[in-house]
């Protein structure tokens, strides 16, 4: 453990994307910035584990930051990822119905989003939906040609990566503890890293809000994790659909529904479910609901197959309405009345992702009325991502090979990333090393062979860049490591061998069936 | 190498070996058990030594290769592009043999739920890592599918020791061969248990434990024989998959059973001029059987390259009862053809049966079938003259 005695005038505690955006958005002011995250990395959270749309903002109560702030987040949302150099597609959304009576469902989502100023909503019958969406069946559908598709995971890291470079301070594998203030002024902040003090505490913790609310006494939040599975559906099915394609919500739901979402890199995710869980580490996929999903697609898209799945994963969503209510509450963005300077960020779910960026802003106003921040001179907004090697056209893939031969050696095949991509993302400026921030960073190890080809390289690339020892990669951080050192030289144990077996001896009989659990 | 090697001793002088790996042999360099090239060589030979055979020759040749060269691009017009760090080239050839070969399948195809902790590996993975890079990958190890690769890790792993608490299977009967059951499994002391699959995963960072329950007739899971295995490892050997992302991109036609190019009796694809073998074509249980099929494959090639791959009339072989699948699909002449096949499940005193119509060409009896092992029959232009339909059933 390190004790450091770090100073800060803002601690931002949690590092998903609405902590990175807080910090991007305080690195415009001349004040001192620092993030704590208890993960390996940022966005490991909820940010990285959802359906990475940018939505247009019907869903949403009219009059809520809900709806505010998702159809603000939306109009900026283009121009950030310009800035950040994430990738951005805006391809609009369908919401199909498939009975007469979700008809009504349509009508009021759209009138619901004239009310939020949702631009471009329009319903549409089936000849409309056919040409939209060839393989899809439906009677009518709300169009909606604002929605869009973003990575969540780099947008995250993205917006970390420019806090970082206009002078915020990132500390991973740093878990708050305790949080006292001290002579009503400053904040102590004990983490498993060392003390923090700040002048500021913003908690966007998450789905942990509530708990580091707790620590300083305020009781009255309870976050409730929902969890979401998903489907990854292998990019040889990608052609099917060409818009997001949503069921009608049904009423008092806490999701939206299953539904399908092409991603920016190229898959489709076929997800969420929703479903109230105990715990709020528990991201696990279960049997039932890896079944339904499958199910409940072929409805939409009799031409999915299971076989058609390389991977299955679940996000949490930190719902603030208990499981026997259901639905939606309206985010909690405001300072505390009872402890100064402490600012709480609650129940952010969809759409937050969307919503960052505004939510970051609101948070920046509350400090800026009580302070009265003066602009850094130095920042700069834009920031550059990973060249993605297979995305240039041929003259530059030829220039970059000779600009830099890791260009010529592909690492991952099923997604073409380069050596030279996978060193860049070793060398993220967060010093982020886990393989699952390589993978992030660079797509490596998400193909439909998932790692098969490409693990073993990337250790080793990870390896002679850091000189680590074999037990030192993790897939994720703490204890998830990969490799249990080198193979010993010696056997740690006598091999139970029954007998020496010579080539020319009869092989004994193959026994078809073993009994369950009995030996030989 | 083996098609590359049988090319140049049919004469063609103008051949380019690309392979993407640091070293030829591909996947045969880390299987360093033995067992290889009882057929072709007549040795118990490992991997690596069977690889260096052809290496040998592929040298002795004189055959051009590239190596850390992976190919971008296939096209219908037989042209491939191909990066390393000497840049990216454009190759145009008259023909083309893929020779790709297989990759695994992993979890998220099969679709065991629970968490997603680290130290699962597949059992090709497992092999890379411990006999190439000489990393141990766990203590405690569960292996699911029993596979070859499984089975052979099975032992592997107790040599080098961990310990191997199951191999557990979700068919009744095992997907490896039986000698790999005996020799890796049996001798060991390593229970295999059939019917029996992963119905969920523990652990946070690392492993901590594996669910394994026991399946019923129709596949589900009998209730009350869960069990919880504490272990930090799961190597999974759920079966291979034929890598033809290159020939989907060419617009190659796939057989939907095999996962490879559907072919006619010379390894032709849908795709005039281009070949393929081995185990892009299917998945094969001995390397000598994909030694000879790329041997064999090349008398097309070269009858194609001299303009002499005669199309007397095209058929396609229609598959009956019993039988998973069957390679080649199609036949455009009547010469001498092996054929390729897998049954549906494991039997005794089976036979299997060709036919035009109701007239019956030829007749085998097999002793024991099973899934595992690949069934080749060979016809000879004899029996296939003239023939305008075939049909093959296992009764």
């Amino acid at each position: 453990m390190k004790t450091t005695n770090n100073q800060f005038d803002v601690v931002i505690i949690g590092g998903g994307v609405v902590g990175c955006a807080i910090a991007r958005e305080l690195s415009r002011y001349n004040i001192s910035i620092a993030v704590l995250e208890k993960e390996d990395d940022v966005g490991w959270g909820t940010s990285c584990r959802n359906s990475g749309v940018v939505h247009a903002g019907f869903n949403n109560k009219p009059g809520t930051l809900m709806a505010k702030f998702c159809v603000e987040g939306n109009r900026s949302f283009a121009e950030l990822c310009r800035q950040l150099d994430v990738p951005y597609k805006k391809i609009g959304k369908l919401v199909v119905a498939r009975k007469k009576e979700e008809i009504k469902g349509l009508k009021d989502l759209k009138a619901q989003g004239n009310k939020n100023q949702v631009k471009g909503l329009e319903i549409i019958d089936s000849t409309e939906i056919k040409r939209l969406e060839p393989n899809l069946a439906g009677i009518a559908a709300l169009y909606s040609p604002e929605t869009a598709i973003t990575s969540p995971y780099l947008l995250t890291i993205a917006l970390a990566e420019n806090a970082l470079n206009n002078g915020a301070s990132f500390f991973l594998n740093t878990e708050v503890k305790n949080i006292t203030k001290l002579n009503n002024s400053y904040f102590k902040i004990t983490t498993n890293q060392g003390e923090f003090t700040s002048s500021y505490i913003i908690n966007s913790a998450g789905l942990y809000a509530d708990y580091i609310a707790r620590v300083v006494g305020i009781r009255r939040y309870c976050l409730y994790p929902c969890r979401g599975e998903y489907h990854i559906l292998d990019k040889n099915v990608s052609w099917l659909i060409n818009h997001l394609v949503y069921p009608v919500p049904q009423a008092g739901a806490g999701g939206l529904g299953v539904h399908l979402t092409p991603t920016i890199d190229g898959n489709i995710l076929i997800g969420p479910s929703n479903e109230y869980i105990r715990r709020k580490d528990n991201f696990s996929t279960t049997s039932q609901i890896m079944k339904m999903l499958s199910k409940e697609v072929r409805e939409f898209l009799p031409l999915i197959s299971p076989g058609y799945i390389i991977r299955s994963y679940s996000g949490l969503r930190a719902k603030q309405a208990p499981s026997s209510e259901g639905g939606f509450w309206d985010f909690v963005i405001e300072e505390s009345d009872t402890i100064d300077n402490f600012i709480n960020l609650i129940g952010i779910e969809s759409p937050g992702l969307t919503a960052a960026q505004p939510i970051a802003q609101r948070v920046v106003e509350i400090i800026n009325k009580k302070e009265r921040l003066s602009p850094n001179p130095d920042f700069n907004p834009y920031r550059k991502g990973i060249l993605r090697f297979e995305e240039q056209d041929e003259e530059t893939k030829k220039n970059l090979i000779k600009q830099d031969p890791d260009y010529g050696e592909i690492v991952c095949r099923c997604e073409k990333v380069t050596k030279k991509e996978i060193l860049e993302a070793i060398n993220n400026p967060l010093g982020a090393r886990s393989l699952i921030s390589i993978k992030y960073r660079t797509r490596a190890m998400m193909g439909r062979c998932q790692g098969g080809y490409c693990l073993t390289r990337i250790i080793e690339i990870l390896r002679e860049h850091f000189d680590l020892n074999p037990e030192e990669i993790t897939l994720k951080g703490d204890n998830s490591y990969l490799l249990t050192g080198y193979r010993s030289d010696e056997v740690s144990k006598p091999c139970k061998k029954k007998k020496s077996l010579s080539l020319e001896e009869e092989l004994p009989v193959w026994q078809q069936q073993l009994p369950a659990g009995k030996k030989g | 190498m083996a098609a590359a090697v049988a090319c140049r001793q049919k004469g063609i002088e103008d051949i380019l070996l690309i392979e993407r790996g640091a070293y030829l042999g591909g996947i045969l360099n880390q299987c360093i058990h033995d067992g290889f090239g009882l057929e072709k060589f007549h040795a118990s030979l490992t991997g690596p030594e069977y690889a260096q055979r052809y290496i040998e020759q592929v040298i002795e040749k004189d055959i051009p290769f590239l190596l850390n060269s992976t190919v971008l691009n296939l096209t219908p017009q037989k042209e491939v592009i191909v990066i390393n760090d000497k840049g990216l080239h454009h190759y145009k050839a008259k023909t083309i043999i893929l020779a790709m070969g297989c990759r695994e399948r992993t979890r998220g195809a099969i679709g065991i739920p629970g968490a997603r902790p680290s130290g699962i590996y597949t059992a090709g993975v497992a092999q890379e890592l411990i006999n190439l890079k000489n990393y141990m990958i766990g203590k405690k190890v569960v292996i699911l599918g029993s596979g070859d690769i499984g089975l052979i890790m099975a032992r592997r792993l107790i040599l080098e020791g961990a310990e191997v608490l199951m191999v557990a299977e979700k068919l009744p009967y095992s997907s490896g061969l039986p000698r790999n059951i005996n020799q890796c499994l049996y001798d060991f002391d390593i229970p295999l248990l059939l019917s029996h699959t992963a119905v969920d995963i523990k652990g946070n960072g690392r492993l901590s434990g594996v669910t394994i329950a026991q399946l019923g007739k129709r596949g589900g899971v009998i209730p009350g024989t869960k069990r919880r295995i504490a272990c930090d490892t799961l190597l999974l050997s759920v079966g291979l998959i034929p890598e033809n992302e290159l020939s989907r991109q060419a617009g190659i036609i796939l057989d939907p059973v095999t996962g490879g190019p559907q072919v006619d009796e010379r390894g032709q694809t849908s795709i005039p001029g281009i070949f393929a073998c081995g185990n892009v074509l299917q998945v094969h249980d001995i390397v000598d059987n994909v030694s000879l099929e790329a041997e064999y494959i090349v008398e097309g090639v070269v009858e194609y390259l001299e303009g002499r791959l005669t199309k007397e009339r095209e058929i396609k072989v229609e598959l009956g009862e019993g039988l998973r699948y069957v390679v080649p699909q199609r036949l455009i002449s009547r010469k001498d053809t092996i054929f390729s096949f897998r049954v549906n499940q494991p039997g005794q005193h089976k036979v299997l049966l060709f036919e035009e119509g109701r007239r019956l060409i030829k007749k085998k009896s097999l002793r024991r079938v099973n899934p595992a092992e690949m069934v080749r029959v060979k016809l000879s232009s004899l029996e296939l003259e003239g023939i305008k339909r075939l049909k093959v059933r296992l009764v």
